[in-house]
């Protein structure tokens, strides 16, 4: 919402300064966006005469002037075609900086002459492009007077936000009433001209439509000369930014900003039938005055003559139907809408305009026939004409409403020292009035501009939406909790907002123990520590978003519909990812691609598999590929599906899952290559993650470096870690010992049935047992392969005598063989 | 015979000195002590004496014994130390040489930061809560007091997920509130969470991410008031920041979920980007007190309770603190931008350790 300083004065008698202005409206809730202030940067231009402009004695396109500046007379050098004798002029002096050239002006010798400041084109003050000479004013211009004062480019504009609430806002004189109530001077006062029209008017309002419209007012001005509208109006809505049109839709855009009451105008001999309807669309479509094809359905609201639908109700009217210069007869329209069917029209349409914007938030439902009046007295004013009575549909509705404040609340809710007395006044100041006043508290009349406040019931105002399962009696009761507080901390707000939140002492929050409960539960400490541990690993943590294109999704998991975005914001950016695995291949693909191929990312962030809160899943994922850090120790060497492995197994370790009791199959999912990869299973039915080298053909489809692998954990589906204490740790006095085997099995024998038959075969007695070695070439049969173990034997009581030591030996040997086939290495 | 003495003790001390490694001190040791050795042939010659020579000639050879074999010992001990001087200086390496490579990962900007909005806010009390980043719209707005033809839902540029035969439509959640509701739903007051998380919002610029971090938090009590939003905020801004006299401006603003609702700035310096220096604001935080609908809507009485939320950027906060200043960079995964804004994995988090 744009308005210029002297728009706001029309509303407001102030002393107020723009700063201070501006300060005020931040405090209470009308946020400065910005403040454009052509004046301050012009503020050194005066006008001024040329008393004579005779040729420079040593430069053919130089003059020498005597310049009267209101202040003195001066020497100015001057390049400009134009300057001549007797001219009117502005004139900037030493000390001035000029804005269109971004110099500061010194005294200073041209060729030899003394000058004293500059005589300046619209250009050099930022004006426009009006570089031809210097600038040529009429000859009555005041000499010595601030060119911007003269010019009307004094006059500062303010843009402000207005928040969704404040549709009174978006009216110069709704801000105006604002910043009176905050104490910046007092609210103009304001009465609409009466208006006696006289015979019917020209067109009638039907009504069949009443709950999107339940009030319209209407009235024909006859013999009117439309034509351009008055400097003063042209200037008031370009100051805003609005373009003028014409006197009438000019009118109209002046009460739309001026009051936020936007109108329209219809071309009397434009419509068909004599009669205006306001109804469902039904499927039509017609032209709109921004120049665009409107289709209309049956949830929206339309006006409409015998020849179809003219215009979109309180959203943008048709060009059909307008008024342009020919325009004799006019028909002024001015309509309460429903807020709410206009912001569902609005939404149905795309169309944002001012009367859209104004409606949807709210406006005062009970200026109509006001608003109505001073537009007809604009309207006779500028073009002339013969007023008619009104036409009518519909009836103002019932929006008279009270509510109360408790002055104990200012205190008990908002620790604010304002007295009963100020409370009372800046609801006053606001407009609200006062019904009853007590020691305790005051009720107020809602004013009819205020849909903001106590609206539950009223308009689309507040309405509650409780949760589905809620107790029926607890939802009654907080219901009427609701209906109790609302009316009440609305009042609140509107005190506070101009008392200002900033004369709130803040107070800590007291503790609710001592010593704080820890923060993270045990599960958010999880992924914590797997964050950690990775990054400790060597892995650069990335974050990355959380859909991707819908074919690099389909390589990593199912991509069901309902886990598609339907209004992407790209159309890479299309799908839910199944695994951040996805997003992270991605991004090494890119940072391949910039020349750094050796990368070992990792993200901990969410995975999906369909779109309930139990589908979506918390996964640590990470990628490596390329080679290990060239050294002069050890060869660098390719990353391979064991760099994955012992990354997903320290996050596994590091979060406290029992490594011993899970189980990895030779199987994965068909991101993975498949002879590459694992699955990692905590019990026979809980998988928890997979690893391996990537398949080679999604490497190649995503530009990732061949022999990239990678894993995944999914952190929810982990049990719980379980809270109990460690039992004491059976520390032997003795020494451990070990045991060397190497066994022949087939090369199909899973090394893990190996190590687990051994550790298996004298539970009490083995605490270790590691693959040291594994070797398949000509010195064993084609299809054999080794695997030698190291057992570590710690005894409990007392040393292990030789024979024992064998009968250990043995039992190894034999469990070993009968899991897997295996024969001792001779 | 005591003259033999004394010579054989010259003698031996001569070849003593002479053997220059341990082999050579080793056959002196044997010429003089061993089985066949002058000294123990001496010791041998005691046999045939009488008790009186014996036992003055026996105490003068014992003598030569333990003044050989301490010789032998002492000598034993300078070759020995020879040898081990040799051994470490044909052992020496370049001790220049690289170590072997440990490369060093790190932790994310973001992470750190929602670690240490973690640790401050846990000193007040607050415990963290997380949940679906697909939620339905109720959770998304009907609950939090935006109803469908709210011009507040226009604000949000939500994400729709296609339709999926469910009742409610599911959206990407536009702000982290969402866990609002469901912690109000699951817990009693009194209540204080933060919900530090992915959100999602149909925007792309220079200023704008299609996702992005949210920090939501929530206080629910019986009297809790305005002044404890100002003072839990104040306290929090001023210790993110680790600046104890940063000054705050609270505006008035508006909030569905919240009344009154407010703005909060921090004083910095609009041109060197200085936080806590100049006289320039910097929005950095929404919040107010919850909405007595939104309580109700929960099934929390707002005659009895009441309370406020807040919420913050945690990209716009991350870069303030350290100074970036592209919000796209934080989800391109570029290696070096990782390396250099990434923090270590061991820093502690806690303010009293400092800031690694």
């Amino acid at each position: 919402m744009k308005f210029s300083l002297s728009w706001l004065r029309t509303h407001l008698t102030t002393d107020a300064s723009l700063g201070q202005i501006a300060e005020t409206l931040n405090n209470i809730g009308l946020e400065v966006e910005g403040i454009e202030d052509r004046g301050a940067a012009l503020a050194p231009f005066v006008i001024a005469r040329v008393i004579e402009a005779v040729p420079h004695p040593n430069a053919d396109r130089l003059r020498v002037c005597r310049v009267d500046s209101g202040s003195g007379e001066v020497g100015v050098v001057c390049g400009a075609p134009n300057a001549r004798t007797g001219m009117t002029t502005v004139f900037a002096p030493p000390g001035a900086y000029i804005p269109g050239s971004g110099i500061t002006l010194k005294i200073g010798e041209i060729r030899g002459v003394a000058s004293a400041g500059m005589l300046v084109s619209a250009r050099e003050m930022a004006l426009g492009e009006d570089h031809d000479g210097i600038v040529d004013l009429p000859g009555d211009a005041p000499v010595g007077t601030p060119y911007a004062a003269w010019a009307g480019l004094d006059d500062p504009v303010i843009e402000i936000s207005v928040t969704p609430n404040r549709g009174d806002a978006l009216a110069v004189r709704g801000i105006a009433r604002d910043l009176a109530a905050a104490g910046l001077g007092t609210l103009t006062p304001w009465n609409a001209p009466a208006i006696n029209g006289t015979g019917a008017s020209a067109i009638r309002w039907q009504d069949d439509f009443t709950e999107a419209c339940p009030w319209i007012l209407g009235r024909t001005v006859r013999g009117v000369r439309n034509g351009e509208s008055p400097a003063w109006l042209k200037q008031r809505l370009e100051s805003v930014g609005l373009r003028p049109i014409n006197a009438l839709a000019d009118i109209t855009n002046f009460f739309t900003i001026d009051l936020g009451r936007p109108l329209h105008v219809f071309d009397v001999n434009k419509i068909s039938g004599g009669a205006l309807t306001v109804r469902r669309g039904a499927g039509e479509r017609f032209r709109g005055l921004h120049g665009k094809d409107v289709n209309v359905t049956s949830d929206d609201c339309v006006i409409a003559d015998a020849a179809g639908v003219q215009s979109l109700a309180g959203i943008v009217g048709g060009e059909a139907t307008g008024c342009d210069e020919a325009t004799t007869d006019v028909f002024i329209e001015c309509a309460l809408f429903d807020r709410v069917a206009i912001a569902l029209s609005g939404q149905r349409s795309g169309i944002f305009s001012d009367a859209r914007q104004r409606f949807e938030r709210g406006i005062d439902v009970s200026l109509l026939p006001a608003a109505l009046d001073a537009a007809t007295a604009m309207v006779i004013a500028l073009c002339g004409g013969e007023v008619s009575a009104i036409t009518e549909a519909g009836a103002e509705p019932a929006w008279q409403r009270q509510a109360s404040l408790r002055f104990e609340r200012l205190q008990s809710f908002g620790r604010s020292d304002v007295t009963p007395d100020r409370a009372v006044g800046i609801l006053g100041a606001l407009g609200f009035g006062i019904a009853a006043r007590d020691a305790a508290g005051v009720t107020v009349d809602v004013p009819p501009w205020r849909n903001d406040v106590a609206s539950a019931g009223f308009s689309a105002g507040s309405t509650l939406d409780q949760h589905e399962d809620l107790d029926p009696d607890l939802a009654t009761a907080v219901r009427q909790g609701a209906r109790a507080i609302e009316p009440e901390a609305d009042l609140i707000e509107e005190v506070l907002r101009i008392e200002g939140l900033d004369r709130i002492v803040p107070v800590s929050l007291p503790p609710l123990a001592t010593v704080p409960t820890p923060s993270l539960t045990p599960r958010q400490a999880r992924s914590v520590r797997a964050r950690r541990v990775l990054a400790a690993r060597g892995m650069a943590e990335c974050v990355t978003f959380s859909f991707v294109d819908r074919a690099t999704a389909a390589r990593f998991g199912a991509t069901p519909d309902t886990l598609t975005v339907a209004n992407p914001i790209a159309a890479d950016l299309d799908q839910m990812r199944p695994s951040p695995l996805a997003t992270i291949a991605r991004a090494a693909a890119t940072n391949a691609a910039r020349g750094f191929d050796d990368l070992a990312l990792f993200e901990i962030g969410p995975g999906f598999r369909d779109e309930t809160p139990a589908g979506q899943d918390l996964i640590a994922a990470g990628l490596r590929s390329g080679a290990t850090p060239l050294s002069w120790i050890a060869a660098s060497r390719n990353v391979d599906a064991f760099d994955a492995k012992a990354d997903a197994f320290a996050v596994l370790q590091e979060i406290g899952v029992p490594l011993e009791a899970l189980q990895v199959s030779a199987t994965a999912p068909g991101h993975y290559h498949p002879g590459r990869a694992g699955t990692i299973k905590q019990g026979p039915k809980t998988t928890i993650g997979s690893f391996g080298e990537l398949h080679p053909s999604l490497c190649a489809a995503l530009d990732l470096p061949a022999g990239s692998v990678g894993f995944e954990i999914d952190l929810g589906a982990i049990a719980d870690p379980k809270r109990r204490r460690k039992s004491a740790p059976d520390i032997s006095p003795l020494q451990p010992l070990r045991r060397d085997f190497a066994f022949v099995v087939d090369a199909g024998v899973a090394a893990e049935a190996v190590l687990r038959a051994a550790k298996s075969a004298e539970r009490g007695l083995i605490t270790d047992v590691t693959l040291f070695d594994r070797y398949a070439g000509d010195k064993l049969p084609a299809g054999k392969v080794s695997l030698a173990i190291a057992v570590t034997l710690q005894p409990k009581d007392k040393s292990l005598t030789d024979s024992e030591i064998e009968a250990v030996s043995a039992k190894i040997v034999a469990s070993v063989s009968k899991a897997t086939n295996a024969t001792l290495r001779g | 015979m005591s003259n033999d003495i004394a010579t054989i003790e010259l003698h031996a001390r001569a070849a003593i000195d002479a053997a220059g490694d341990p082999a050579a001190l080793d056959a002196v040791r044997v010429a003089l002590l061993g089985k066949t050795g002058q000294v123990t042939a001496l010791l041998k010659s005691l046999g045939g004496m009488d008790a009186e020579a014996r036992k003055s000639f026996g105490a003068a050879v014992n003598a030569l014994k333990n003044t050989v074999a301490e010789a032998i010992e002492q000598r034993r001990a300078v070759l020995d130390a020879a040898a081990l001087d040799a051994r470490l200086a044909a052992e020496r390496i370049d001790i220049t040489l690289p170590a072997r490579p440990a490369p060093r990962g790190t932790i994310h900007p973001l992470s750190r930061t929602i670690e240490e909005l973690t640790a401050l806010f846990g000193a007040m009390g607050f415990t963290v809560k997380d949940g679906p980043d697909i939620e339905d719209d109720w959770y998304s707005f009907g609950a939090l007091n935006i109803p469908s033809h709210h011009p507040a839902r226009a604000m949000m540029d939500t994400f729709y997920l296609k339709p999926s035969g469910r009742n409610r439509p599911m959206v990407l959640r536009p702000h982290t509130s969402t866990l609002q509701i469901r912690t109000m739903l699951e817990q009693k007051p009194p209540i204080r969470v933060i919900v530090p998380g992915r959100t999602y919002r149909s925007d792309h610029d220079a200023t704008h991410s299609p996702m992005f971090h949210q920090c939501e938090g929530l206080v629910i009590d019986r009297g809790i008031t305005l002044a404890h939003l100002k003072g839990c905020l104040v306290d929090f801004l001023r210790a993110y920041f680790e600046i104890p006299d940063l000054k705050a401006r609270f505006r008035s603003s508006y909030f569905p979920f919240t009344e009154p609702s407010m703005e909060i700035d921090i004083a910095w310096d609009r041109k060197t980007g200085v936080i806590g220096a100049g006289s320039d604001w910097l929005e950095i935080l929404g919040s107010g007190m919850v909405h007595p609908n939104v309580l109700a809507n929960c099934g929390i009485d707002p005659r009895e309770y009441q309370g406020f939320a807040f919420g913050m950027g945690v990209e716009r906060i991350t870069m303030l603190k350290h100074g970036i200043a592209d919000l796209r960079s934080f989800y391109e995964s570029d290696i070096r931008w990782l390396s250099h804004y990434g923090t270590s994995p061991l820093a502690p988090v806690t303010l009293h350790e400092g800031d690694a």
